[in-house]
């Protein structure tokens, strides 16, 4: 469905993304890993249309999106949640919801939402409250909500884990499985290495923006020096940092 | 009515419409600092096509508003580019430039102004006043209402989720302007002389506060801004005359602190402002205010969608 190859992104003379090749096929989860810098979150932004790449292809469904603008990408439905729960913080659950459905004028939009309520309660609950006064974790089902009110067939998660108590974090996880089994895509960016090989089929490793090694999920795992020394080990370290990396309410 | 008190209304109407114009694209996070400038254009556009051609005043106010809605799109373009502080500056200049341009344009006056027949009533100002409220607040509560609070929250995410924010911030920037023509030139119309000296930096810089002190939030911050701004000067009037002539009885003219006069009108009116900045950041009306009221209403608790 994914079909990502040779991408380069460059920021002035900085190759954040050297000639990444992936895919992602329909219904599949796959993990892109790597330490900081590896260029995670460049390729995710390229593929989403946030920066446009130097060099390389990205097809989705066989159609060339690399030229194409993010709302394009939206309409044919591919859709990221942004690192660091970016929600509109000035904006009501509810409101917030509503955004995610911004290219899409037809009738089931209430409906819709009304599914993300059923599948999130807490937001339920708080859908006329402004959000931010939702708790970190809330506040990144309120991303992935949003996400989903937009009917995406791909959907891509830039460390959703981050800064998330580790309660929330077995939720996550359990919920990416969730959309899984509704058959959408999902390509997961993350540093918890051991939760994101756990749920995903297929993964790849990146190093200063190559990609180092690309293999099923369980090899990867079972590859105990590789986890060592690139991915700097599994959940508990990531979870130390949790509270000093809440990205402040804007 | 009496003379004084249309001239406070006629002014107030306007300002309330003047402050929509500038709440439009502060709300979609672009503070404009030029809202003279763009008063100005309204102003001269009608003033010009009335006392040049005697053309109706509903032709020349609507040219008015055309005319600045299109000069707002078109420079949109251009300075919608810069960001922050450089945006402010680049709208400030703008105000300059159109300053410069018409104190040096002989049809239009020059220093001397010109002056504007087809005289407006007061309640016409009202009229269109209460228009614009209710067309800005149905504006804040449709798609494109919400469109401008996501992009004045967050651009790159307002971009994921497939919005054109160029496009939005140019078309919130244009409706903006077009309003602050229409003040231009009801102001025109209602006042009969305009000159450029009334279209001053200081004009733009309390249209801003008016809208910033009033509350970006919802629609309510510039209603409830432009009119506590615009009457509360002339409420001082009458009270700093008599709080004299009282402290005056009392302790004689040969206090050691001057008793407050005319001139201390300014005075509590800086010191105020200071005080909000302090106490209100987000405004005088912010959003959670405007939903406690709303929640007091035991009929709105069960139907809110």
């Amino acid at each position: 469905m994914l079909e990502v190859s040779h991408l380069d992104v460059t920021y002035g003379r900085t190759r954040a993304v050297k000639s990444v090749s992936l895919t992602v096929a329909a219904g599949e989860v796959v993990a892109v890993l790597g330490a900081n810098g590896a260029g995670k979150t460049s390729l995710l932004r390229a593929l989403q249309g946030a920066v446009r790449p130097s060099g390389g292809k990205i097809r989705f469904d066989g159609k060339d999106m690399t030229n194409q603008s993010s709302a394009a990408r939206v309409r044919s439905g591919m859709v990221l949640v942004p690192e660091g729960r970016q929600i509109f913080v000035s904006m009501s659950v509810h409101e917030n919801l509503q955004m995610g459905a911004y290219l899409r004028s037809d009738a089931d939009i209430a409906r819709d939402i009304e599914a993300i309520y059923e599948r999130f309660p807490n937001l339920a609950e708080r859908r006329h409250m402004s959000a931010k006064t939702l708790s970190g974790g809330e506040q990144q089902m309120l991303a992935i909500g949003r996400a989903l009110v937009s009917r995406p067939r791909l959907i891509m998660l830039d460390e959703p884990s981050l800064g998330l108590s580790p309660l929330f974090v077995e939720r996550l996880f359990d919920l990416l499985a969730e959309l899984n089994s509704d058959d959408i895509a999902i390509l997961l960016v993350e540093q918890n290495t051991s939760m994101a090989l756990d749920v995903a089929s297929r993964g790849y490793v990146l190093e200063l923006g190559s990609v180092l090694l690309e293999d099923t999920a369980e090899a990867l795992s079972s590859n105990t020096a590789l986890t060592e020394a690139y991915l700097g080990g599994g959940q508990n370290t990531d979870q130390e940092g949790s509270e000093h990396e809440r990205a402040p309410a804007r | 009515m009496s003379g004084y008190w249309a001239g406070i209304l006629s002014i107030l109407a306007i300002n309330i419409i003047f402050a929509y114009g500038i709440f439009i694209p502060v709300a979609s996070g672009q503070l404009n600092l030029g809202g003279a400038g763009f008063q100005a254009v309204g102003a001269y556009s009608a003033g010009w096509l009335s006392a040049s051609f005697g053309l109706p005043v509903s032709v020349t106010i609507a040219f008015g508003v055309i005319v600045t809605g299109v000069i707002g799109v078109l420079i949109a373009f251009p300075i919608l580019r810069t960001k922050g502080v450089y945006l402010v500056l680049a709208t400030f200049a703008f105000a300059e430039v159109i300053a410069g341009a018409i104190l040096s344009s002989e049809p239009l006056g020059g220093a001397m102004g010109i002056s504007v027949p087809g005289y407006i009533d007061w309640y016409v100002s009202v009229i269109f006043a209460g228009l614009v409220t209710v067309f800005v607040f149905y504006l804040m509560a449709t798609r494109f209402g919400l469109t401008i609070r996501a992009i004045h929250d967050d651009e790159d995410v307002s971009d994921l989720m497939g919005v054109s924010v160029r496009n939005v911030k140019v078309a919130a920037f244009g409706i903006g302007a077009a309003l602050t023509g229409l003040s231009g030139g009801l102001y025109a119309h209602s006042f009969s002389y305009i000159e450029i000296q009334g279209f001053n930096a200081l004009v733009s810089i309390y249209v801003l506060l008016y809208v910033l002190l009033g509350g970006t939030q919802t629609a309510w911050g510039p209603l409830v801004g432009a009119t506590f701004f615009t009457l509360l000067p002339e409420a001082l009037r009458s009270v700093l005359p008599a709080t004299k002539n009282f402290l005056v009885t009392l302790f004689g003219e040969t206090g050691i602190v001057a008793p407050p006069d005319e001139s201390w009108r300014f005075v509590i009116l800086g010191a105020l402002t200071v005080l909000m900045m302090v106490f209100r950041p987000e405004g005088l009306v912010t959003r959670t205010m405007v939903e406690r009221l709303q929640f007091w209403r035991p009929a709105n608790r069960g139907v809110t969608q």
